[in-house]
C-alpha cells in the first residue's frame, strides 16, 4: 500500500513529507529528479518509476508533484486516483492547491493526510466526512478559536462514515432548499488541414450543487437518455434504476459534487461549432513567412460562440510575429514560442481574422512541421450533444425546493492541424 | 494567522524554546508548541529530542492536541523505544473510551508505533477492538492486524488474530468486510503459501454483496480479491460477471480497471457461443475508452493495460481506433503508448486512416515520437499486407523530406519490408541509395548495407558503394562491420569476377585486424567456405531466408495470459510477471487464466485454453523420461569442428566421450547388444567424434574448456588434501531394486575449492555392467559433472567401485523445489536410471567468502529487514571459538566477534558459488547450548538451507 508521500515544487524542493509506515528517506526522490531531468518538460515525467527498493508513482498538478512511495504490488491507478483525491481535498479546503496554501496550513494538511490514509489504506476521502472530522480554516474560525480555545478537530464520529450512504451527513438543514444542475459538455476534436474531422467526441459531466435539508431522494430524468451509453456514476446513483428505467435516482451528497460523467462517442455525429480558415507558410531560403487565420461559426445551433482563444505553438525558428487582428488582441512569447490570440465572440457579419508576417531566424532551414492550432470557446445555454433534462422529482421530504438546470458547451482538446 | 509562522525560528535555539513552551501550563501555548514541532517534522527536521516533552502532552481531553501528539509519536517512537513505552498506558486507557472515535484512534495509532516492546501491550486492546460493537472501530482494528503482522508475524499467528480477521469477512458491515479483505490480501502477499483468503462460493457471495455497498477503495480490494477466485463452472463465472459489470460505470478508474480484470479473467471460462459473451464484450469497450479522457497519468496506466487487452481480445476495441489518435500536447509517455496500440488495432478496414495519422505524426517536433511513428508505418506494412504498397510510398515521401532522422528510420523499416515481401518493392532502391551519405546511425547504415548486399545484382555500382564503407571499417560499430562482411561476400558470390579483391580485403580486415571474436569467427567461416566449396558457400550465404514474422513484438501467449491476471497492477505497467521485478521475489504465486469449460470451444481455439490449476510450485517428482533424455542429448550435441585456427579443441575430449558411448546406446536400438561398443575411454570415443561438421553454422569454434579445467582442478585438490568442509556419510541414493541391480550410494564433498560427488557403485546383478555415464538435470545452482564418470573396468557382479566425480557450477540453472534438489540420470549398458538427491548447501560455500568489515556493515544495513530470518540451533555444546573455527572449515567466516551483555555475538559471512552473499549473526550464551542464528540475504530462499548447513556443520 502507499508508504509515503512527498510534495515537490517545480524547482525541485521537497516541501512536505508524510509517512504512513516506517520513514522512507528523502533520498528516494533522487530517482524522481533523475527522471525529471531526463524528461526535460515537467509534463513528461513518467508517472511510474522503479527504484531498487521502491516504486515511485507521481502526479503533476497545479505546478506541484505529488510523489508517492510504494513497496509492494499495489494497483497504480489506485495510487494515482488517491493522489488526485488528495489534491482535490487541498483545493476544497484551501481554495487553491499551491505550495503557499499548503505551507500556510501545514498542520491541517498533516491532519488531513493522517485521516485520509491508515497504514496505506484509504480511510476517509469523502469531502463531507473529512470536513466533519477536520474543519476547513476560515478567518472567522481561527479568530474564534484563538479566543475560546476550541479546536479545528471534530470530536464525534462522522455519521456518514459507516452508513450505506457515506457521502451524506445526517441532520442537514437549510432555510432555502435548492438543487442546481450544470450540464457541461466539452468537445474534443482533431480537425485536419482540409477542415474535415479526424476525430471528435463529447465529454460531458453533470455537476450538481444540492442544498437540501434532511434526506431527500431525488430522481432526474432526461428527454433523450439514449444518448448516454457510456456513463460513469457517482456512488450515490442507484445503478439498477438506471439499467431498467434510464432514470438517475439518488440520495445526494450535501453541497457540490459531480453526479455523472459521460462520453458521446465518435460513432454518433458530433457537431463542430466553429471552423478555421488558415494559411501558414514559410518561404524557402528567406527569413519570413505568412500567417493568416480566420474563424467562423459552423454548426452552432443559432447560439453565440464566445470566449474564443487560439493558442499556437510556433516552430522554434520563429523569432517574432507581426500580426494584425481584426478583433481582440494577441501576444507572442518569443521564449516559449507560444502565440495567444484572445478573440472574444464571433459576430457572423464580420468574421475575426489575424494575419501578418512571421520573422524567422536567418539562415535556419525552413521549419518542417506546421503548428497545430488549439482553440478554446464557450457556448452558453447549449448542450451540443442535444442532451436535455426532463424533470427532477424529490421524495422523502415535504418542502418544495428551488430547481434549476444550466447548459454549457466548451472546447476541450480542440485541435486544428495546419 | 497561518501555519507558516510555525516555521520561523528565533536566535536562541529552537529546540530549547520549544521545550519551554511544551512544558507551559497554558493549554493554548502547549498546543501551539506541538504544532510547531509537527511543522518542523513535516519538512524532515529532526525534533526527536523533544520526545518526553511531547509525550507529556498526551493526556488531554483536547482531541486535536491528542491527534497531534499521536502524529509525533508515530514518527519518532522507533528511535526512542524506551520512551514510547511511557505512552502505552494512555493508549490502553483510550481503547476503553466510550467515544468510538477515540477507541479507533488509539488502536490505529498503536499499530503505527513500530516498536517490538509495544506490540505485546497491543494484543489485548486489539482483540477487544476486533469485536467492538461499533463497526468503525472494527474496521480500524482489521487494518491494525495487518500492521502488527508487518512488525511481528509470529505474534499475529500465535494470538489467533488471523482467524478473527477471516471471521470479519462475514461481518454485517460492508466497510468492515472491505478492510478485512484488504488486510488479509496484504498479509497473504508476504506469505504466498498460506491459504488465507480461502474463497468458496459462500464467501464469494458475501464479498459480492459487500461490493455494492462499500466505499470505492473497498471495492478495489474486493475486486482484486475476487480475481483470485477460480469459479467451478461457467455458470458461476457468468453470475459473478453479471454482478461485477455495474462497477464498469464507476467514476473511480481504479475500480473500473479492477472490474475489467475480473471480467477478462472469468470470460475465459465462458463459451463464445453464449449470448452473454457477446454482451460482455460490448460492455467492456466504453469504460476502457472513458479511461482515456482522464488525467494523463491515469491514461498512461490505462494504455499499458489496454495494450494487453487488445492483444488478448482485439475484438473489444476494434472499432475504437480513433480514440487512440494522438493530440499534439499529450505527454510523450502517452503518445508512445497510443502509437503502440494504434498499430495493434490496425487492420485492412482502418489502415487508410492510420497511415494518414502516422504520416502526420512523422512531421511532429518530438524526435522520439517521430522515430516511433516512422517505425510504426513499417510495422503496418508488415501487418496488413494490402497496405504494404501504400506504406512504402508513404515512407518514400518521408525520405524526400530529407530530415535526417526520418530518413534513417525509414531505411531501417524498409529493410524489414523487403524481408517480408521479397522481390516486390526493389524499385525504390535507387531512392534509398541517394541518401547513403546522410546515414550516420549504425542501425541505419547496417540496414542500408544489408539492402545493397541482398540486391547486389540489381545495383550497378554495388561494389563501389560497399567499398566506400570499407574505408572506415575499423571505426564502424560491430553491427555495421558484420553486415558489411556479409554483404561483400554476397556480392562476391553474385558477381565473382569483379569483386575478388574486395572480398579478400574485407576478409583480411575481419580476420586479421579485428579484436572482435564474433567478427573474426564469421570471417573465418566465410573464408573457409569460399576456399573449400564455393557452391556450398552460395547455398549457405544466399539461402532463402524465412519471412519475418508478422508481429515480432507481440507478447508471448503464456506471459500474456499471466499478465491478464495482473491487469491494473505494476506487472501490467511493466509487462513483466511480478516474479521478474518484485523484490526478493517474495509473494510470487503464478497466476493463470481459468480453462474454458464450454466443450465446443476447446477444439476450435486451442490457444485459448491454457492449463488448469495454477502451477504454483515445481513438482518434486522426477521429470518424465523423455524430458531428461532431451536434456542429456542437448548437452552432448555440438561437437567441436576441427580446423586450422582451432587449438583448444582437444581439451574437450573428456566431455565428448559421453557422446560416443552414451548417445549410441541411448538412441540406438536395444538389439545392438550391451557389448556393441566398449567405449568408456576417451580414445574410443574419438572414433565417433570424427563425424563431419554438422550443419551450416559451426557455432563452437572456440571450444568451451570448462570440462578440462574441472579436471585440472580436481587433480590439484587430490594432492593437497587439507581439512576440507564437513562430509556427510554416504547414503544410498539409488537402491538396487529400482535400478536392475545397480546400487548407488554417495555423498558430496568440498575440498580446496572444488566440489565432488563421491560415489559407491555396487553391482548386485548377475551380469557385468559397463558403459557408465552420468548426467544431471538443470538445478538451482548449475551443478554439473566436470568430467565424465570414469569407471575404468567393467563392473563384475558383487563388485563395488568407489569414484569421485568432480563437479562444477557452470551448468544450466533452473530453480528447484526444494532448492537443493538434484536430479541425476545414470546410464549403464543395461538401462538409464533416474534418482534425485538433496545436496548440503555448504558444499557451495566458496573460499573467498570473507567479507570486509565495512562492507559487511553496509550490506547488513542495505538488505531490507523482511529478508532477515531467524533460527534456533539447539543442543550445541561448543563455545564461540570452537564454533568459529569449526565453521571456518566449511568456509563460513567469522568477521567480528562482540560481547554484549554476557553473550557472544559472532558476525559471519559466506558466499555461494553463484555469488550470493549470506550474512549471519550468531548469538551464543555461555552455558546455554541453544544458539540463535539470524541470516540476512538478498535471496531469502536460501536462508533455510544455510541454516541446515550450520546445523550439520556444527553438530558433526
Amino acid at each position: 500500500m502507499i508508504h509515503s508521500l512527498f510534495l515537490i515544487n517545480c524547482s525541485g524542493d521537497i516541501f512536505l513529507e508524510k509517512h504512513w509506515k516506517s520513514v522512507v528517506s528523502q533520498s528516494v526522490c533522487d530517482y524522481f529528479f533523475e527522471a525529471q531531468e531526463k524528461a526535460a518538460d515537467v509534463e513528461n515525467v513518467p508517472p511510474v518509476i522503479s527504484t531498487p527498493h521502491h516504486y515511485l508513482i507521481s502526479i503533476y498538478r497545479d505546478k506541484l508533484f505529488f510523489v508517492s512511495v510504494i513497496q509492494t504490488e499495489v494497483p497504480p491507478l489506485f495510487v494515482i486516483e488517491f493522489l488526485h483525491r488528495v489534491a482535490d481535498t487541498f483545493q476544497d479546503y484551501f481554495g487553491e492547491c499551491s505550495e503557499a496554501a499548503i505551507k500556510d496550513n501545514v498542520v491541517i494538511v498533516y491532519e488531513l493526510l493522517e485521516e485520509m490514509l491508515d497504514n496505506g489504506f484509504p480511510l476517509a476521502t469523502e469531502s463531507n466526512i473529512l470536513k466533519e472530522l477536520i474543519k476547513p480554516p476560515t478567518i472567522l474560525r481561527s479568530v474564534v478559536n484563538s479566543i475560546t480555545g476550541s479546536s479545528n478537530v471534530g470530536d464525534t464520529l462522522p455519521t456518514g462514515q459507516l452508513s450505506n450512504i457515506p457521502w451524506r451527513r445526517a441532520g442537514v438543514k437549510y432555510t432555502n432548499n435548492e438543487a442546481y444542475f450544470d450540464v457541461i459538455e466539452e468537445i474534443d476534436a482533431i480537425i485536419d488541414k482540409s477542415g474535415s474531422t479526424v476525430f471528435a467526441e463529447i465529454q460531458g459531466v453533470i455537476d450538481a450543487c444540492i442544498k437540501l435539508s434532511g434526506m431527500p431522494d431525488l430522481s432526474l430524468s432526461f428527454m433523450n437518455p439514449r444518448l448516454l451509453d457510456d456513463v460513469s456514476f457517482h456512488p450515490c446513483i442507484r445503478f439498477k434504476r438506471w439499467e431498467s428505467e434510464r432514470v438517475l435516482s439518488f440520495i445526494p451528497p450535501d453541497g457540490n459534487f459531480r453526479l455523472i460523467s459521460y462520453r458521446v462517442s465518435s460513432q454518433n455525429l458530433v457537431a463542430i461549432p466553429v471552423y478555421v480558415k488558415h494559411s501558414i507558410s514559410f518561404k524557402e531560403n528567406s527569413s519570413c513567412g505568412r500567417f493568416d487565420i480566420t474563424i467562423g461559426p459552423k454548426q452552432n445551433m443559432g447560439k453565440t460562440i464566445e470566449g474564443i482563444t487560439v493558442t499556437v505553438h510556433m516552430p522554434k525558428v520563429v523569432l517574432n510575429m507581426n500580426l494584425t487582428p481584426t478583433q481582440g488582441s494577441y501576444t507572442f512569447d518569443p521564449v516559449t514560442k507560444v502565440l495567444t490570440w484572445d478573440v472574444g465572440k464571433i459576430t457572423p457579419q464580420k468574421l475575426p481574422s489575424l494575419k501578418g508576417l512571421v520573422n524567422l531566424q536567418s539562415g535556419a532551414p525552413k521549419p518542417e512541421e506546421n503548428p497545430s492550432l488549439n482553440i478554446q470557446f464557450k457556448i452558453q445555454q447549449l448542450a451540443i450533444s442535444g442532451l436535455k433534462v426532463n424533470r427532477l422529482d424529490m421524495y422523502g421530504e415535504k418542502y418544495k425546493p428551488f430547481k434549476g438546470v444550466k447548459y454549457i458547451t466548451k472546447a476541450g482538446k480542440f485541435q486544428v492541424r495546419t | 494567522m497561518t501555519d507558516s509562522k510555525y516555521f520561523t525560528t528565533t536566535k536562541k535555539g529552537e529546540i530549547f524554546e520549544l521545550k519551554a513552551e511544551l512544558n507551559s501550563d497554558k493549554k493554548e501555548k502547549k498546543k501551539e508548541a506541538v504544532k510547531k514541532v509537527i511543522a518542523s517534522m513535516t519538512v524532515g527536521k529532526d525534533v526527536s529530542a523533544l520526545f518526553p516533552d511531547v509525550v507529556n502532552c498526551m493526556q488531554t481531553d483536547n482531541l486535536e492536541l491528542k491527534k497531534l501528539v499521536y502524529l509525533y509519536l508515530m514518527n519518532y517512537a522507533k528511535s526512542q523505544p524506551d520512551m514510547a513505552i511511557m505512552a502505552v498506558n494512555t493508549f490502553v486507557k483510550d481503547c476503553e473510551d466510550p467515544n468510538p472515535l477515540i477507541r479507533a484512534l488509539a488502536v490505529r495509532t498503536m499499530g503505527c508505533i513500530r516498536v517490538d516492546k509495544i506490540t505485546e501491550y497491543l494484543c489485548e486492546p486489539l482483540r477487544k477492538c476486533l469485536k467492538d460493537e461499533d463497526p468503525y472501530v472494527r474496521k480500524t482494528a482489521a487494518v491494525c492486524v495487518a500492521k502488527l503482522h508487518d512488525i511481528n508475524a509470529q505474534l499475529v499467528e500465535d494470538q489467533g488474530f488471523l482467524d478473527t480477521l477471516k471471521d470479519l469477512i462475514s461481518d454485517s458491515n460492508p466497510m468492515v468486510v472491505a478492510n478485512a479483505v484488504a488486510a488479509l490480501s496484504e498479509i497473504a502477499e508476504s506469505h504466498p503459501s498460506s491459504n488465507l483468503l480461502d474463497l468458496n462460493p459462500q464467501s464469494i457471495n458475501k464479498l459480492l454483496t459487500a461490493l455494492n455497498e462499500c466505499t470505492e477503495w473497498g471495492q478495489i480490494f474486493i475486486l482484486d480479491c475476487l480475481a483470485n477466485y477460480m469459479p467451478k463452472d461457467d455458470r458461476e463465472a457468468q453470475s459473478i460477471c453479471e454482478r461485477v459489470t455495474p462497477r464498469l460505470s464507476h467514476a473511480n478508474s481504479a475500480v473500473v480497471l479492477s472490474a475489467v480484470k475480473v471480467l477478462m479473467k472469468f470470460m475465459e471460462m465462458l463459451s463464445k457461443d453464449l449470448d452473454y459473451y457477446g454482451t460482455l464484450l460490448k460492455k467492456l469497450a466504453p469504460p476502457l475508452v472513458t479511461l482515456l479522457s482522464a488525467e494523463p497519468e491515469l491514461q498512461y496506466v490505462a494504455l499499458r493495460n489496454i495494450n494487453l487487452i487488445v492483444q488478448k481480445r482485439p475484438e473489444i476495441l476494434k472499432h475504437e481506433m480513433k480514440v487512440f489518435f494522438v493530440k499534439y500536447n499529450d505527454p510523450i509517455y502517452v503518445k508512445l503508448e497510443k502509437l503502440d496500440i494504434m498499430i495493434r488495432l490496425a487492420s485492412q478496414a482502418n489502415i487508410a486512416q492510420v497511415l494518414a495519422e502516422l504520416k502526420e505524426y512523422a512531421t511532429e517536433v518530438d524526435v522520439d515520437f517521430v522515430r516511433k511513428a516512422v517505425r510504426a508505418i513499417g510495422r503496418c506494412a508488415i501487418k496488413v499486407e494490402q497496405s504494404a504498397e501504400r506504406c512504402v510510398s508513404t515512407l518514400l515521401d518521408l525520405i524526400q523530406t530529407k530530415v535526417n532522422y526520418v530518413v534513417q528510420e525509414a531505411i531501417v523499416v524498409i529493410k524489414d519490408i523487403f524481408r517480408k515481401y521479397p522481390n516486390k518493392y526493389e524499385s525504390v532502391i535507387a531512392t534509398l541509395c541517394e541518401n547513403l551519405d546522410s546515414l550516420d546511425e549504425p542501425e541505419a547504415r547496417a540496414a542500408m548495407i544489408w539492402i545493397v548486399g541482398e540486391y547486389a545484382e540489381r545495383i550497378d555500382n554495388a561494389d563501389e558503394l560497399l567499398e566506400s564503407f570499407l574505408e572506415g571499417f575499423h571505426d564502424e560499430s560491430t553491427q555495421v562491420q558484420l553486415q558489411l562482411l556479409t554483404a561483400i561476400v554476397k556480392l562476391f558470390l553474385k558477381k565473382p569476377t569483379e569483386t575478388q579483391e574486395l572480398v579478400q580485403q574485407v576478409l583480411s580486415l575481419a580476420t586479421q585486424d579485428s579484436d572482435n571474436p564474433d567478427l573474426r569467427d564469421r570471417g573465418y567461416i566465410y573464408w573457409r567456405l569460399l576456399s573449400t566449396d564455393p557452391v556450398a558457400a552460395k547455398e549457405v550465404v544466399l539461402a532463402e531466408k524465412p519471412l519475418i514474422s508478422e508481429e515480432t513484438d507481440l507478447i508471448e501467449p503464456t506471459l500474456l495470459d499471466e499478465l491478464i491476471c495482473y491487469i491494473g497492477t505494476l506487472a501490467s505497467v511493466y509487462h513483466k510477471p511480478p516474479s521478474a521485478f518484485v523484490e526478493g521475489s517474495r509473494g510470487v504465486v503464478h497466476k493463470s487464466l481459468p480453462p474454458r469449460t464450454g466443450s465446443s470451444e476447446s477444439a476450435e481455439s486451442p490457444e485459448a485454453a491454457p492449463t488448469g490449476a495454477p502451477p504454483s510450485e515445481q513438482p518434486a517428482v522426477i521429470p518424465a523420461q523423455g524430458d531428461l533424455l532431451g536434456d542429456l542429448l542437448n548437452l552432448d550435441l555440438g561437437p567441436p569442428v576441427s580446423g586450422p585456427p582451432m587449438t583448444t579443441a582437444s581439451v574437450q575430449m573428456g566431455a565428448v566421450d559421453l557422446l560416443g558411448g552414451g548417445l549410441d546406446s541411448l538412441m540406438g536400438d536395444e538389439s545392438e547388444g550391451p557389448r556393441g561398443d566398449v567405449s568408456g575411454s576417451p580414445a574410443m570415443g574419438g572414433t565417433n567424434f570424427a563425424a563431419p561438421p554438422a550443419g551450416t553454422m559451426p557455432a563452437t569454434l572456440s571450444a568451451p574448456i570448462g570440462g578440462g579445467l574441472g579436471d585440472l582442478f580436481d587433480l590439484t585438490s587430490g594432492v593437497g588434501t587439507l581439512s576440507g568442509s564437513y562430509v556427510a556419510p554416504k547414503a544410498v541414493w539409488l537402491p538396487a531394486m529400482k535400478a536392475k541391480g545397480l546400487e548407488i550410494s554417495g555423498t558430496f564433498t568440498r575440498q580446496v575449492g572444488s566440489i565432488s560427488m563421491d560415489l559407491l557403485l555396487t553391482n548386485k546383478a548377475l551380469q557385468v555392467m559397463s558403459d557408465f555415464a552420468i548426467q544431471f538435470n538443470r538445478n538451482s545452482f548449475g551443478l554439473a559433472p566436470a568430467a565424465p564418470l570414469q569407471v575404468h573396468a567393467p563392473l563384475s557382479p558383487n563388485q563395488t567401485v568407489e569414484i569421485s566425480l568432480p563437479l562444477n557450477t557452470v551448468g544450466s540453472v533452473m530453480k528447484m523445489d526444494p532448492l537443493n534438489n538434484l536430479q541425476v540420470a545414470v546410464k549403464n549398458n543395461i538401462d538409464v536410471f533416474y534418482f534425485s538427491t538433496l545436496y548440503p548447501l555448504h558444499i557451495l560455500f566458496v573460499e573467498d567468502g570473507k567479507m570486509e568489515r565495512q562492507m559487511f556493515l553496509a550490506t547488513w544495513k542495505d538488505i531490507p529487514n523482511e529478508n532477515e530470518a531467524q533460527f534456533q540451533i539447539k543442543d550445541c555444546p561448543l563455545n564461540a571459538e570452537a564454533v568459529s573455527s569449526k565453521l571456518q572449515g566449511s568456509n563460513i567466516f567469522t568477521i567480528a566477534k562482540r560481547n554484549v551483555e554476557g553473550q557472544d555475538m559472532l558476525y559471519q559471512s559466506l558466499k555461494l558459488t553463484n555469488g550470493i552473499w549470506v550474512l549471519a549473526e550468531l548469538r551464543i550464551q555461555p552455558g546455554n547450548p541453544n544458539f540463535t542464528l539470524s541470516l540476512k540475504c538478498r535471496a531469502p530462499e536460501v536462508s533455510q538451507h544455510v541454516y541446515q548447513a550450520y546445523e550439520t556443520v556444527l553438530k558433526n
